[in-house]
């Protein structure tokens, strides 16, 4: 069966384990509540989104799978968000399926997705003031220097939220750039003889 | 020093032969080494094999800490197993500071230690920036066995340390604080 | 202030409807014995009745997505040991599987029935523990001593195989990183024979035990609808009664080779979610036991995938072609052709699934995980609401969660 016979405005998306297609988000709502009650596709397993990097457009694309629990198939629905780049929206399915919830809390929590009409859209892996999407491409798997949450514990430990060291990992290098830049131990994120372990009561 | 009469105790007879002469720092940390409480700190893989080791085939029971308190309050060492994210580090903190003292505390497995393989923006780089850590055990996570080679180290260190001179200050011995990024 | 005055049994009867109550919000976790893991919950209370809760999250969030971002697809085998850790050879079979899928290998028979046996092994151990610890919850000490004893003898037939006790990081993309050793097989029919025994006591102990009996039946119960809705999978949405199980529905690693039966409840309670993993226990053994009398001989990893498995160590080191092969792997990583694909397993907790894009290369562009834990606890704000605050144990053991997939 075609959807795309059904649902015009759906343009087929490359895929080699399950139909894809591609869904306008003006469209979205629609098109779920009728996967859902029409069509079978009565689970939504997973969803997610996929960053295609600064200053792409569009940039974030959501993903959707379904599945089918009398045909035993898989179905993805990808979604380009609309709206600004630090503010990507789309509307939100958590009233077609109570799971995406947390799904779409997820999402907002490490790409700064806002689901539109979502009931609590609230961080969910990260604590609530931490200020950056650590899955968009440009944050660095580091991380960046920032106060610790609590600031008692902070006052009494002296402990902060620091860049982790880089040298020394399993990390392999990015594709631009020279060598010598683009190998995560180049960035002297590393503890060594000159850069001592920050807090820590053990050798550097 | 007088021999004990009736007068004093009301055994005597008993008592004369099982005097014993020690040092007081000797038998207190000999009862301290040989109670040691835990407070498992499970966050993850590492406490796996925690369970293990109060579990049948290895037995911590032999060393005399099967006592698993999950309370802070009633538990005197606590053992970090498993990877402290730093919103956890918080809730890790706050429980070490309901310990009563004296404490301990053992970083169990390569995360609690250094952070180990999940180098990311996420995870404290090793429970030693929030907590005076006194025994590291390597492993990812570590066998059993080691854990109880750790737990053994642990009671060694507590052998050596100057009980009498804690109490007597009313105060935790200031070595063990922290003291912050250096 | 009014004088007090102090009310009789009788005038709370009669009054019962007209006394105020005030409610308590409750702090559990997130280090709480009952929770498994680093889970939180609020709980606002009335009375013993839990009125409403939510469940915070993210205390073991250590950023694995963004890490395999960062590395190639072989060097994040290790990663995935520790999302699930009760049971990790499934979980490095569920990523080896999604990553061959999108590089479009097959691998050989003898391979498949290897990662076969090798989930199965995952799923015996995983849900001994998830029983032990379950009757721990209610407050039964010693199954947890048996199971245990058997998840033991588990742990040394993993050591042998991988090396590892259970962060095994046995599977690479294109196949395994060894053959499985001499006399294995016969040692795996020996521990399983021996758990059956055990299995037999630790079901007199609990299955019929009244108290045990008392404080599941009817607690956190599941319905259809919502299991579906909020996407749980694996034993806690076959106790809700419907018979999905991926391997028997949508057979991957050549599952459709072994006999076995899908056990599915009633009525969606922890006792049914308890018998459902009790048995599942029994139907994996089966599958152990086909898999080890057909081991089919040959290679046991893909041998013509040059770009994607390295060669044996052997070869490496006598070959000029292969040394080349390997050198190009290990410092580029196996080279995945660009596109996206989604892959589920059937695990120990559910559906673990992977969405993995990739732009061509050794890194994968986006790597998704789909934990089943994830979705199993967000049911947990419609199920515990009218429970007393005692179910909460109850409930939490029979989801049989693991933090570490749930926050990856």
């Amino acid at each position: 069966m075609n959807l795309k016979e059904t649902f015009a405005f759906l343009e087929e998306r490359p895929a080699k384990d399950c139909p894809a297609y591609n869904c306008p988000a003006g469209h979205l709502v629609n098109l779920m509540q009728a996967l859902r009650d029409q069509h079978g596709y009565s689970m939504l397993v997973d969803m997610t989104a996929v960053d295609e990097g600064p200053g792409q457009t569009p940039r974030f694309i959501a993903v959707y799978h379904l599945f089918n629990l009398e045909s035993f198939e898989y179905l993805r629905i990808a979604s380009a968000c609309e709206g600004d780049e630090s503010a990507p929206e789309i509307p939100t399915v958590s009233h077609i399926w109570a799971g995406a919830d947390w799904h779409e809390r997820e999402c907002y929590d490490m790409f700064g997705i806002r689901f539109k009409g979502h009931p609590d859209l609230r961080r969910i892996l990260m604590w609530d003031e931490y200020p950056y999407y650590p899955l968009r491409k440009e944050f660095p798997l580091a991380g960046f220097d920032m106060d610790f949450q609590a600031a008692d514990v902070a006052e009494r430990t002296g402990v902060r939220i620091q860049p982790a060291p880089m040298a020394g990992g399993p990390f392999v290098s990015g594709d631009e750039g020279p060598m010598s830049e683009k190998e995560p131990r180049a960035k002297d994120q590393s503890w060594r003889e000159q850069h001592k372990k920050p807090g820590g009561s053990g050798p550097a | 020093m007088t021999t004990a009469t009736e007068q004093d105790v009301g055994y005597n007879s008993k008592i004369e032969g099982n005097v014993i002469f020690s040092s007081a720092d000797a038998i207190i940390n000999w009862v301290r080494s040989n109670s040691v409480w835990p407070m498992p700190m499970g966050l993850a893989c590492c406490a796996i094999e925690l369970m293990g080791v109060g579990a049948s085939k290895f037995d911590i029971a032999r060393f005399g800490m099967e006592v698993m308190r999950f309370s802070p309050r009633q538990s005197d060492c606590m053992i970090v197993a498993g990877t402290v994210t730093y919103k956890m580090a918080e809730a890790v903190r706050r429980i070490y500071d309901q310990m009563a003292e004296p404490k301990w505390v053992v970083a169990m497995g390569a995360c609690a230690s250094s952070g180990g393989m999940y180098r990311s923006y996420a995870v404290l780089q090793g429970v030693d920036r929030i907590l005076p850590v006194d025994v590291y055990i390597s492993g990812c996570p570590p066998r059993p066995e080691a854990l109880i080679d750790g737990m053994l180290r642990l009671q060694e260190k507590i052998r050596t340390e100057k009980s009498m001179w804690q109490i007597k200050a009313g105060r935790p011995n200031p070595e063990k604080l922290p003291t912050g990024p250096r | 202030m009014p004088e007090s005055r102090e009310i009789s049994i009788g005038d709370v009867e009669s009054q019962a409807a007209t006394l105020q109550s005030e409610k308590m919000t409750l702090n559990v976790g997130p280090s709480h014995p009952t929770t498994h893991g680093v889970l939180r919950l609020l709980v606002e209370l009335e009375g013993d009745i839990m009125t409403k809760v939510t469940p915070v999250i993210g205390y073991l969030h250590r950023g694995d997505e963004k890490i395999a971002e960062n590395m190639t697809y072989n060097q994040f085998v290790p990663y995935t040991d520790r999302l699930d850790y009760l049971g990790p050879l499934a979980n490095n079979v569920a990523y080896a599987i999604a990553v061959e899928k999108l590089a479009g290998i097959e691998v050989p028979a003898r391979c498949q029935a290897i990662r076969v046996i090798c989930t199965e092994l995952a799923r015996i151990s995983s849900h001994l523990l998830g029983l032990g610890v379950f009757g721990m919850d209610t407050g039964a000490w010693t199954p947890f001593m048996y199971c245990f004893t058997e998840r033991e003898k588990l742990m040394d037939l993993f050591e042998e195989l991988t090396g590892a006790r259970f962060t095994n990081s046995y599977t690479r993309i294109g196949g395994v990183t060894r053959d499985i050793p001499e006399g294995w097989t016969g040692r795996v029919i020996e521990a399983l024979n021996s758990m059956q025994r055990t299995l037999k006591e630790v079901d007199t102990l609990l299955t019929r035990n009244r108290i045990f009996y008392d404080r599941c039946v009817g607690v956190g119960i599941i319905a259809k609808e919502d299991a579906i809705s909020y996407g749980l999978t694996g034993p806690n949405l076959r106790g809700s009664g419907i018979p999905l199980d991926l391997r028997k529905d949508k057979p991957y690693s050549g599952y459709e080779n072994y006999d076995f039966d899908v056990p599915v409840g009633k009525t969606g309670d922890c006792y049914d979610r308890f018998l459902v993993r009790m048995e599942e226990v029994h139907q994996s053994i089966r599958i152990v036991m086909q898999a080890i009398e057909k081991l089919p001989d040959g290679p046991w990893y893909a041998e013509d995938a040059k770009k994607i498995f390295a060669p044996p160590k052997d070869k490496v080191l006598t070959s000029m072609e292969e040394l080349i092969q390997n050198f190009m792997i290990v410092t580029q990583g196996p080279q995945i052709p660009a596109g996206e694909v989604y892959f589920e397993a059937e695990n120990p907790k559910g559906a673990l699934g992977f969405y993995v894009v990739s732009r061509g290369g050794g890194v994968p562009y986006r790597l998704k995980i789909r934990a089943p834990s994830f979705c199993n606890l967000s049911i947990l704000p419609k199920i515990l609401p009218g429970l007393m605050l005692t179910d909460v144990t109850t409930v939490l053991g029979s989801l049989d969660f693991v933090m570490g997939e749930c926050d990856r």
